[in-house]
């Protein structure tokens, strides 16, 4: 008597990339990896770093001074990423009364809010109806020798 | 499965994203070589303004503070067009632009459940990310999810999110209630011909005899009843709305880093493109160029470029489609990337004799139209190069045509560092 052997597809099988040739060159004819290999051509790129979803990714100009304490100035450029999910401590870009404005989210004795960083500019509570997330800034750039 | 992704009032809401006051007003997008609305908010669209209007004609809405009007800023609409584009990119197994504002996607292998959260989850996240809204209409053929789409942009029980299986009462349902007019391919003419022969839904079409179609029409006619069928018969190229955009593109047998085939084939694309417009009476006020890379080969780099080129003023004219084409071309073109596609999209089309109403109306003559074209072009140019504000317009030239001397086209918020948005810290 055989012993069939049923194989039963995974009910949630796990996608796994398909195998794909590396276009690598490899240095040396006897197929060992050549030490080169680990000084492969490089360059820094500060896109890559700072720009995660090229997609969901803005700049913004920074007018005012109400963030200065986070080290946000007056004229510096935001990288504002529309695709993260906002999170209490994140700096944030949001439609406050009509107006793009530059905030931290936080929250007071639990509330959340919009606050500045300048004690010149008090903290603004959030109502569903005037406060709309625009984007997370992931970086702040500060130029000092500007062009 | 196909699923059609549109974004609502496309170049309004690229203008929304970086511009929030303009949500819920009246706001027209006018074509800066002729002047006409070419694309309209649906408060704009409440106010009985059509398509096509001629700017002045509105003027005193305009004067008023009732509407307001950009000249368009095709810089930005291109850039949000290749953000929604490459979003999908990442979230479905393959997108085939149909338009600026339209792309199929293929949804194959879900289940009814999956597909639907599919659509949904396309239909918030495509705003969420590049912040503009879209219609999500999903059918086994292109011609079905085109009606999905509209469904889902029109209908009050499909909120943004449509999906027609062909065989199902709901389908029977809603195509009961489609007029025949309203379908892909069916222009006017066809419209009346169906008509007389009490084809008056997209269900009767559907439920018509395919061949006796195909004789008395012609063999689209018959796959456009095999589409409403369920049957996908249709290619992309077979496809188009001939008033509103005519698109043109081929996968190459090979792929190819050299910018030779690729001028070679933009030029096919072009020209057939320009046989398309007069064929049909048209004139196109832009262009769009796109190039793909093979997205089937990670291994390789990935790089897929688009660009919207305006026209100096509409034409069918071949020279000037070739000419904004191969500009286009130029601009984005990188060596050492291997293309596997390219196509060409005409953009904004016109009617030729309203063409010729809507010139006679603004009162200028053709050479005074070109000096104000080539006085911005100039006036661009030096401001990009020396610096924002190195030339300004003084007192607007007494004659010069209204639509030229109110035009303001938005900041390129994502073309270019001197005209970014601008983000409060107060």
């Amino acid at each position: 008597m055989s012993h069939a052997i049923v194989l039963v597809p995974a009910p949630h099988p796990i996608g796994l990339p398909l195998p794909y040739p590396l276009a690598h060159g490899r240095a040396g004819i006897s197929g060992f990896p050549s030490p080169a290999q680990d000084y492969e051509e490089r360059t820094l790129d500060l896109n890559q770093r700072l720009v995660r979803h090229p997609t969901s990714t803005f700049f913004m100009k920074v007018e005012g001074d109400s963030m200065e304490g986070l080290g946000i100035r007056h004229g510096d450029l935001l990288v504002v990423d529309r695709a993260i999910e906002p999170r209490p401590g994140h700096v944030l870009v949001a439609l406050i009364e009509g107006e793009i404005t530059v905030k931290r989210y936080a929250t007071i004795d639990g509330e959340p809010c919009f606050c500045s960083a300048n004690p010149r500019y008090a903290p603004v509570p959030i109502t569903d109806r005037d406060c709309q997330v625009w984007g997370v800034v992931t970086a702040v750039i500060h130029e000092l020798l500007t062009r | 499965m196909f699923g059609l992704i549109d974004g609502n009032n496309f170049y309004v809401s690229c203008e929304r994203v970086f511009n929030p006051k303009l949500n819920g007003r009246a706001v027209g997008i006018m074509s800066n070589n002729d002047g006409c609305i070419v694309a309209r908010s649906n408060e704009l669209k409440a106010l009985g303004v059509e398509m096509g209007t001629p700017a002045h004609h509105v003027r005193h809405l305009v004067d008023r503070g009732e509407v307001i009007l950009y000249s368009s800023n095709y810089e930005l609409y291109g850039d949000m067009s290749h953000r929604v584009q490459a979003t999908l990119e990442q979230e479905t197994a393959g997108v085939e632009p149909y338009s600026i504002d339209e792309m199929f996607v293929r949804m194959d292998g879900f289940t009814p459940e999956g597909l639907l959260e599919h659509a949904n989850s396309l239909h918030w996240k495509i705003p969420r990310y590049t912040g503009i809204p879209v219609c999500v209409g999903v059918a086994a053929t292109h011609t079905l999810a085109k009606l999905a789409n509209r469904i889902a942009k029109k209908h009050p029980g499909y909120p943004g999110v449509c999906i027609l299986h062909a065989e199902s009462d709901e389908a029977k349902h809603l195509l009961q209630q489609i007029d025949v007019g309203d379908i892909w391919g069916i222009g006017r003419r066809l419209n009346e011909r169906l008509q007389i022969l009490g084809i008056k839904t997209a269900w009767d079409l559907r439920e018509a005899d395919a061949k006796r179609l195909r004789r008395k029409f012609s063999v689209n006619m018959e796959r456009t009843v095999l589409e409403l069928r369920g049957i996908s018969c249709l290619e992309m190229n077979d496809l188009h709305e001939p008033k509103k955009r005519i698109m043109t593109s081929r996968s190459f047998g090979r792929p190819t880093p050299h910018l030779h085939d690729l001028q070679g084939a933009i030029r096919q694309h072009a020209q057939r493109g320009a046989e398309k417009l007069r064929e049909q009476q048209s004139l196109a006020r832009a262009v769009l160029v796109f190039l793909k890379t093979d997205r089937f080969r990670p291994d390789l780099p990935q790089y897929s470029p688009s660009l919207v080129v305006e026209m100096e003023r509409p034409s069918q004219d071949t020279r000037d489609i070739l000419h904004a084409a191969q500009e286009a071309l130029r601009k984005i073109y990188r060596p050492k990337y291997s293309y596997k596609k390219a196509g060409v999209m005409m953009l904004d089309l016109t009617d030729e004799n309203r063409q010729q109403l809507s010139l006679m109306d603004t009162p200028q003559t053709e050479e005074e139209r070109q000096r104000s074209h080539k006085l911005m072009a100039t006036m661009d140019a030096l401001n990009e190069k020396m610096g924002k504000g190195t030339v300004r317009l003084g007192l607007p030239e007494k004659n010069a045509p209204w639509h030229l001397r109110c035009a303001h086209r938005s900041p390129r918020y994502t073309t270019n560092w001197d005209e970014l948005m601008v983000a409060h810290a107060k």
